[in-house]
């Protein structure tokens, strides 16, 4: 990788209780980077996520092992003061259902500026000045009327704008993105993928967008990480992974969805179903559902090996 | 004669303040016998308010359901009870819809009961054929809803929705809550199920990838009214709606590089208020000066050869 990590993450393990959900996690991103982490629900992908800022429910979850390095600092190390310049400041996070991540009783102007002055010594009236700046920036197309008006007079996609305002509100370097447009209709997830697309550009803050729609990965992210059963089982640039999966589970995948296939045929359907943290198989925890399987599978997981492309297989498609 | 034919059907609904919202507003449609028609559109547009109107989940403001040639909107509710024999529902949160206090066997099961179809055993019997029918193991019957996945819950739903035998299945966004991996299972046993019962299926989704692999024909809603409906592959080869075009090109596919595409600007508007002449020109990227004040006819484009509808002035012939 030609440029130095801005986070790097090396041998996650986190357990819920004593059910392990991620089980040997690692990867980086650099910066002006979007990195795409793709997976089905319980394969531990927004686990990762919260856990880059310190964000788990500490129990029952706790990290066993591992390391999370951004910007030259240990994050599992940082005491209580120094995570709360960590998050909101250097790296900031937008969640699925923006209703849920903002305070119904207070206008939008007022919560962008409270995250201005939360972390700059500056002004209200500074800090509003901001807070306008801010939702131009973003696309609402009256910012001065928005700044007075509540979250539950926004549609939903001028609400995850807000949050991408409130994000950006002290210009962090990483923007961690959970599924922020699976709650929004199609013509408006575009227009939302393409603003985070612009402002990685122009601002050179890298983005982790976690999603379990292989199309966004495919046509936004510069990498992919393909994540099952609590373990990245394979990662590449984005144009070599979709043009050649190599691990079966991605293989399976991206044959099966409709948009690969001529209508009306039956799809070729992946056998089974995600195994929950607590109940995953030996081996590699594909095995049960994969249409390759050879005699190591159940037995022992594979690494994840490779030089550009990072594949966790025994028998990987050529 | 169809299996199904709406005519002029509107819903409303009471909004805040007075106000009305136009939910569904003037559908015409017809599905026949074994056919699936694919209703597909934003939130909002009033696709799931068109399947609860037409089993009469809500009650129509106007306009005629045709079933079988009867007309549904005047029966009463033991003629309506008769009519949902045939008439079933399937919905996107399978948890949402199975009472999970009861067995799944009861749950299959009560539809029988409900309309005093055999005896115990032959319920019972009927309960197991319909577990082997959507793929689940026989002793499913005596375990709950939450014992089961997702992918799991959703057969339940479906095994239930056809212990009657119906005619006609409203699919109402039945895959969308799905992983990507067991999606691509329901769509299958839908799929094998519409052909050996020779279903017709009423197919509602947000999504364009699943509605083009499941539908025979496909109806495209803005703001409570059909803005093109035709062939599934006439409108995914030669969508004409500038929507229909909007919506093609936002929907990501993997491994295809991000098109020219038309993004839309801003959202829908507010279907209490809805714009006047075409409810789409606010966001039309072809927009001209007719659009603001005469709505466009749902009608087969001029000189088009092709069975495809359009609501669109592009497509008229305006001397």
């Amino acid at each position: 990788m030609p440029d130095p990590a801005l986070l790097s993450i090396k041998d996650l393990h986190i357990s819920v209780g004593s059910r392990p959900v991620i089980e040997g996690v690692s990867f980086d991103i650099a910066a002006g980077e979007m990195l795409g982490l793709v997976g089905e629900s319980g394969c531990g992908k927004s686990v990762t996520a919260l856990s880059i800022m310190r964000l788990l429910a500490e129990p029952p979850m706790h990290i066993d092992r591992g390391e999370i390095n951004f910007d030259g600092a240990d994050v599992l190390k940082l005491d209580d003061r120094a995570l709360e310049a960590l998050r909101g400041e250097q790296v900031a996070m937008i969640f699925q259902e923006p209703m849920t991540s903002l305070n119904p009783v207070f206008t939008v102007g007022d919560q962008i500026a409270e995250v201005v002055t939360l972390h700059r010594d500056v002004s209200q009236e500074a800090a509003m000045a901001r807070a306008l700046e801010l939702l131009g920036r973003v696309g609402i197309p009256t910012p001065e009327t928005a700044l007075i008006r509540y979250p539950h007079q926004m549609s939903g996609g001028q609400r995850q704008r807000v949050m991408i305002a409130m994000a950006l509100a002290c210009d962090p370097k990483l923007l961690v993105a959970d599924e922020p447009t699976t709650a929004l209709d199609v013509t408006v997830q575009a227009q939302i993928l393409d603003l985070l697309d612009d402002l990685r550009r122009e601002t050179g803050m890298a983005v982790l967008l976690i999603t379990h729609d292989l199309g966004v990965v495919s046509q936004y992210c510069d990498r992919v990480a393909v994540m099952y059963g609590g373990r990245i089982v394979e990662q590449a640039a984005a144009d070599e992974l979709f043009a050649r999966p190599r691990h079966r589970y991605t293989e399976a995948l991206l044959r099966t969805i409709p948009a690969s296939n001529i209508p009306g045929t039956e799809l070729p359907a992946i056998p089974g179903t995600v195994p929950p943290p607590g109940q995953r198989p030996s081996g590699c925890t594909f095995h049960p559902r994969c249409h390759a399987m050879v005699d190591a599978c159940p037995q022992t997981m594979p690494e994840l090996v490779g030089d550009a492309h990072l594949i966790r297989c025994w028998d990987p498609a050529a | 004669m169809s299996l199904l034919e709406l005519n002029h059907l509107s819903t409303t609904y009471p909004g805040a303040k007075g106000a009305v919202v136009q939910a569904v507003s003037d559908v015409s449609l017809d599905i026949e016998a074994g056919e699936v028609l694919g209703v597909v559109g934003e939130s909002g547009c009033g696709k799931s308010t068109l399947g609860r109107t037409l089993l009469r989940l809500v009650e129509p403001s106007g306009g005629q359901i045709l079933f079988d040639g009867k007309d549904l909107t005047g029966l009463d509710r033991h003629q309506m009870k008769a009519i949902r024999r045939d008439l079933q529902v399937i919905f996107q949160d399978p948890f949402g819809s199975l009472n999970p206090r009861h067995s799944v066997g009861y749950i299959i099961g009560e539809p029988l009961v409900v309309h005093g179809i055999g005896d115990g055993a032959s319920q019972n019997d009927r309960v197991r054929e319909l577990l082997d029918l959507v793929g689940l193991p026989p002793d499913a019957g005596r375990r709950y809803p939450h014992e089961f996945s997702g992918g799991q819950r959703q057969r339940i739903a479906i095994a239930r929705a056809l212990a009657l035998d119906p005619k006609l299945l409203v699919a109402d966004e039945a895959v969308s809550a799905l992983d990507v991996s067991i999606q691509s299972q329901i769509i299958n046993l839908i799929a094998q199920l519409q052909k050996r019962l020779n279903l017709s299926i009423l197919f509602i989704s947000h999504d364009l990838s699943v509605i083009r692999h499941v539908s025979d024909r496909i109806a495209v809603m803005y703001l409570g009214r059909i803005v093109e409906i035709g062939p599934t592959e006439a409108i995914m080869n030669e969508p004409r709606h500038p929507y229909t075009l909007a919506l093609l090109s936002a929907i990501p596919r993997p491994g295809v590089a991000r098109q020219k595409r038309v993004v839309l600007q801003g959202e829908l508007p507010d279907p209490t208020n809805p714009p006047m002449g075409c409810a789409f020109h606010t966001r039309c990227p072809k927009v001209m000066d007719i659009c603001h004040s005469v709505r466009p006819v749902l009608e087969r484009p001029a000189g088009s050869t092709t069975a495809g509808q359009v609501a669109c002035h592009l497509y008229r012939d305006h001397q």
